[in-house]
């Protein structure tokens, strides 16, 4: 089984007296080379990056009047964010281009006119941003099942198909949001805005957001054996984003109101999807683990330590960007709610999200816990997560009132 | 003996254990925070749970759980605990980042989970330099050392990670205290502590004694800034438990205009103040305005916009009387948002207090409802790719019709009698259309938690509301029975064809219908149709007593249009439509439990807003707090310390490492780190798995 390379040591500060010898000669050829990253770099990482400048720099101009200097600061940042990802995780790139081309034929295509998407058959039927999203819907189920044909009829073409599928997908949902985004200013340049403000753009944000993830570990450990689980999870989000799709008529871009109206969602909501996602992979991969455990699937999955380190990886990033989300979040509401801290449900349960994780990473790093009821501590995890997300806004009355169903 | 408990009180608290079971408490006490709604009034929870366990719970402090002495006491263990664990693992840690190990013994570097042997090509001294030229250049800081069993090369690196632990952990007390300072604890000790008392709310500023202000010094608060436009004030309220306690604020803020921006689906989109500051020291005054989102901070205070309520908008009302025999409008009323006033009669005796509750200028309302029945028909047609269908395209439309419109003013009031019983109405100005019918809808509810019911009164061809305010006077009139009676009898059967007998049958009839329905409108008709008509004739008795009321509604109307100088109208679908929403109107009526209808004539509005007014001086404890805990978060989580141990001997170097994460790239990276060294050691990497029980 191939691990991948570990991440570049981070330079050392030596606290001890300095080596006696340096001994610049002594080297030979044969040392294996640091490469930083930098030098690892291809022709195509620096167009990558070039076409990221490029995109940034067209979109600064053209859409300067409509951003104000968070919005524009937000948008540069995304450059070396989105390079430095792209660098080390080399599909990244060629999903990214594929959405910018997508999402610019589809804008190209409305040539300013909503009306359109009914008459043009590639906006219709393609990429429009309902459309679109559901094609994301529709992939991810057949990529659901082509994985558990895949892990279940040990087929490495069933599971190369889910992966294409899954990538496909997310690519589609990605494009969904874009051009959703521009609709939005179509509709009346004071109604634009990012989609992610109310439960039906967060849960496409969720479903493409998990996949991706996914896709990461996937690739990482270059096993395609965890999708059939992973994609349960994200299966069961589109489930419950057709059925607020078709009865409730959610899809429906609505305005933001006043206290939405903030540059701080555009950081805010992704970062705390980048968490949620996270957790409902490790959940999923912990599933896995208990049945592999339990020698249910036992000789298809990953070996045990393989995906109780995903499990781990995956609560590892998702606490880390759970936590600047919680605190971008309260750093929003001390502006639109006049402090940080205010005891809403919605922020008393990101509280006990974040304290349940902080635990299990305890546990683990602290006091060595490994095994089965970590494993069943992730799956209690996604419960706890699940509430925080969707049922404080179905059950309990609070200011994040506008996620409601 | 008296250190040991003390030994063992410190090993508890600082124990991870302890820290766990704190937050497990937290988290549940916090569960129960979001499940009771916190801080409404307290009348509220007494409707709520009842008596009994009103009283327990407000004991317990669930009313304001995150501000309850126990939750206070729980996060100060917890940041005592944690700052306890700090301090326990300082000097421990400090150790094993500045240690290289280098003592360490052939024996146990054996016994490490990743080691190797290698055979080196060169001499034992070359390759002390080899070997340490290496870890060198592969990120390393080292210490060589001779153990007496051969030469140690003890290397590290990534013990920064460690300092991730001193950050986010710091983080957590800084964030707590910071917390704390800006929660309303300060505000309870100068309560406890001090000389000052909360008070009532609903009473004049003026009124409020010193005991309840707090002066400008205050270091920190939260409050609510109520001003109406055109008015100016220097206080803000805090609200403590049951009471308030009024702050002073060391500026004056007059509200110029109070601005509210609608979307055209009635969506609210901006809410703005205009405001002035004027500096009561300097007497300097600057303009703002305030947005959500878009706070403004003057000496130190914040001031938000946080909601916006009626400010005494002026109400032109007229009350159109309800009592049976006293038709017309009973009195023209100045009301004022907010305030109160006496409306009582002696002759017809009633005395009552009218309370001025709240005004809305607009209210946009989803009017798609009246028209369901049409719609389900559509709906029901589109299935399967008709349904995907209007859902491909743009995320600009829905599928369902909306029909949003603005259906004009309207505004709330309540009757309290003399006992004190309110009951509280919610009259729209304009009316509604509804199936091409107009209606003026008046709503009535006699507890706050209840929904309003609304009383539709009909609208006549005009446009006009004195027709139905007429037939009812006419219809539930004892006085005017007789006459009514008689047209209707006299229509039905014309004098002169020898129907004597049947008319004579049909006034008693139409008496008795007349005298049943002025009771309790269709509800003593029913019961008396279900006691004294067998229940296979009921339908048609119905039948005919509705046709009754019917016959004697038009007569009504005839008599009023007639009075008027108009001509008695034809009868017309439209009309009997009218009639029949005329009836069900004056049933609904006797419920209405008011002895007028209030009608909303013109008005003035005046906004008020509501800011919220803060000081909070834990503000930058708990920004720095957050930034040391991400630092501290991603330190911990992502700079992996290692530890690489070689050990040179005459025809050996042993290779071992150990890190503090045990996860998979561990393997990765030792094998690399063994397949370098043997590299430069001129050593065959050994064939071996690396590591035990792969």
């Amino acid at each position: 089984m191939e691990i991948a390379r570990p991440a570049p040591a981070p330079s050392p500060t030596p606290t001890g007296p300095a080596p006696a010898h340096p001994l610049p000669g002594v080297l030979p050829a044969a040392l294996p080379p640091r490469t930083p990253l930098m030098r690892r770099l291809d022709a195509f990482d620096w167009l990558y990056a070039l076409a990221l400048v490029l995109g940034a720099a067209f979109a600064l101009v053209r859409y300067h009047p409509v951003m104000d200097v968070y919005d524009d600061l937000i948008l540069v940042l995304h450059v070396p964010v989105l390079a430095v990802i792209g660098w080390h995780w080399k599909p990244f790139r060629a999903f990214l281009a594929a959405v910018a081309l997508l999402a610019l034929a589809s804008i190209a295509l409305y040539q300013g006119e909503l009306a359109r998407a009914e008459q043009t058959f590639l906006l219709k039927y393609l990429i429009s941003s309902q459309t679109a999203i559901m094609w994301m819907s529709a992939l991810i189920f057949i990529a659901t099942g082509a994985y558990w044909l895949g892990l279940v009829g040990r087929s490495d073409f069933g599971e190369r198909t889910g992966s294409a599928l899954t990538w496909i997908a997310a690519t589609m949902g990605t494009t969904g949001l874009f051009v959703r985004w521009y609709e939005s200013y179509l509709l009346g340049p004071e109604i634009g805005h990012i989609p992610i403000s109310n439960l039906y753009e967060v849960f496409v944000l969720f479903a493409l957001m998990t996949a991706l993830l996914y896709l990461y570990y996937e690739g990482r450990y270059a096993t395609r054996r965890m999708g059939a689980f992973v994609m349960i999870v994200i299966s069961a989000a589109v489930a419950f984003l057709l059925w607020y799709t078709f009865t409730r008529d959610a899809h429906e871009i609505q305005p933001l109101i006043p206290a939405l109206q903030s540059y701080w969602m555009k950081v805010h909501v992704p970062t705390n999807f980048i968490g949620y996602g996270a957790f409902a992979v490790s959940a999923m991969v912990g599933t896995a683990y208990l049945l592999a455990e339990r020698g249910i699937l036992a000789t298809r999955l990953p070996t045990l330590r393989v995906l109780e380190d995903v499990m781990y990886k995956a609560i590892a990033i998702g606490f880390a960007f759970f936590t600047i989300a919680t605190i971008l979040g309260a750093l929003w509401a001390a502006e639109a709610w006049g402090t940080y801290w205010q005891w809403d449900p919605k922020e008393t349960w990101a509280l006990i999200v974040w304290l349940n994780y902080a635990t299990w990473l305890h546990m683990r790093l602290t006091k060595g816990l490994r095994g089965a009821v970590l494993a069943w501590w992730a799956v209690v995890g996604l419960l706890v997560t699940t509430f925080a997300f969707v049922g404080v806004n179905m059950f309990l009355t609070g200011l994040h009132s506008y996620g409601a169903l | 003996m008296h250190s040991g408990i003390a030994r063992a009180l410190f090993e508890l608290l600082s124990s991870m254990r302890f820290a766990i079971a704190l937050l497990t408490i937290l988290s549940i006490a916090s569960v129960v925070g979001t499940v009771v709604r916190q801080n409404e009034p307290f009348n509220a929870y007494l409707n709520q749970f009842g008596p009994f366990w009103f009283p327990v719970f407000e004991k317990l402090g669930l009313y304001s759980v995150y501000n309850a002495g126990w939750f206070l006491v729980i996060l100060a263990f917890l940041v005592l605990s944690t700052t306890l664990c700090i301090v326990r693992q300082t000097a421990p840690m400090l150790r094993e980042m500045r240690s290289f190990r280098e003592r360490a013994r052939e024996a146990s570097l054996r016994s490490f989970a990743h080691r190797a042997s290698l055979v080196p090509a060169v001499p034992e001294a070359d390759a002390v330099a080899r070997a340490q030229a290496y870890l060198a250049h592969a990120g390393f800081a080292s210490r060589v050392a001779d153990n007496g069993e051969g030469t140690l090369l003890a290397a590290r690196q990534g013990s920064a990670g460690r300092i991730g632990y001193f950050l986010a952990h710091g983080a957590i007390v800084l964030i707590c205290v910071g917390g704390l300072l800006d929660g309303n604890l300060p505000l309870r000790l100068q309560v406890w502590l001090g000389d000052k008392h909360t008070t009532a709310g609903n009473q004049l500023i003026a009124d409020i004694p010193e005991s309840a202000r707090l002066g400008t010094g205050n270091p920190s608060f939260r409050g609510d800034v109520f001003i109406p436009e055109g008015r100016t004030t220097s206080f803000a309220v805090l609200g403590l438990g049951d009471g308030i306690l009024l702050q002073e604020l060391p500026f004056n803020v007059a509200l110029d205009k109070f601005h509210i921006e609608h979307y055209e689906n009635g969506m609210p989109k901006r809410f703005a103040s205009d405001i002035r500051v004027t500096d009561r020291s300097s007497g300097e005054t600057t303009r703002h305005t305030i947005e959500v989102n878009h706070p403004l901070t003057v000496d130190g205070i914040t001031l938000y916009q946080s909601s916006f309520e009626d400010g005494g908008s002026k109400l032109a009302i007229r009350a159109r009387s309800l009592l049976p025999g006293r038709p017309g409008v009973l009195r023209e009323i100045e009301g004022v948002v907010g305030e109160s006033l006496a409306f009582g009669d002696a002759a017809a005796g009633f005395a009552y207090t009218l309370e001025f509750t709240d005004f809305k200028a607009f209210n946009v309302e989803d009017m798609s409802g009246t028209r369901a029945a049409e719609g389900e028909e559509g709906e029901a047609a589109a299935r399967g790719m008709d349904k995907l269908q209007r859902h491909l395209g743009s995320g600009a439309k829905g599928s369902e019709v909306r029909d949003l419109r603005n259906i004009g003013p309207s505004f709330t009031f309540k009757l309290r009698d003399a006992a004190g019983q309110a009951r509280e109405f919610h009259n729209y100005m304009l009316p509604i259309e509804q199936d091409g019918r107009w209606f003026l809808y008046t709503g009535l509810r006699d507890a706050q938690a209840d929904a309003f019911r609304y009383m539709r009164i009909p609208l006549d061809e005009d446009g006009r509301v004195d027709a139905w305010f007429a037939i009812r006077d006419r219809l539930l009139d004892p006085a005017q029975r007789d006459t009514l009676v008689g047209r209707f009898a006299a229509r039905s059967f014309p004098a002169g064809r020898g129907q004597d007998a049947m008319r004579a049958a049909l006034v008693q009839s139409a008496r008795q219908t007349l005298g049943l329905f002025a009771e309790k409108g269709y509800e003593t008709l029913g019961g008396f149709i279900e006691q004294s008509v067998p229940e296979a004739e009921r339908g048609q008795a119905a039948d005919v007593l509705v046709r009754i009321l019917q016959g004697l509604a038009f007569e009504a109307w005839a008599l009023h249009r007639e009075s008027a100088g108009e001509p008695a109208p034809e009868l017309n679908p439209a009309r009997a439509t009218f009639l029949n929403d005329s009836i069900a109107a004056i049933s609904d009526s006797h419920f209405y439990g008011a002895p007028a209808w209030l009608q909303l004539d013109g008005f003035e509005e005046r906004h008020a807003t509501v800011l919220q007014a803060t000081r909070s001086p834990g503000l930058p404890l708990v920004y720095l707090g957050a930034l040391l805990l991400v630092l501290g978060v991603f330190a911990m989580l992502y700079i992996r310390e290692r530890r690489l141990f070689v050990l040179v001997k005459p025809n050996e170097a042993l290779v071992a490492m150990s890190s503090n994460r045990r996860a998979l790239d561990v393997d990765e990276t030792f094998r690399q780190h063994v397949e370098g060294l043997a590299a430069v050691l001129g050593a065959p990497v050994p064939a071996s798995d690396l590591r035990e029980g792969a």
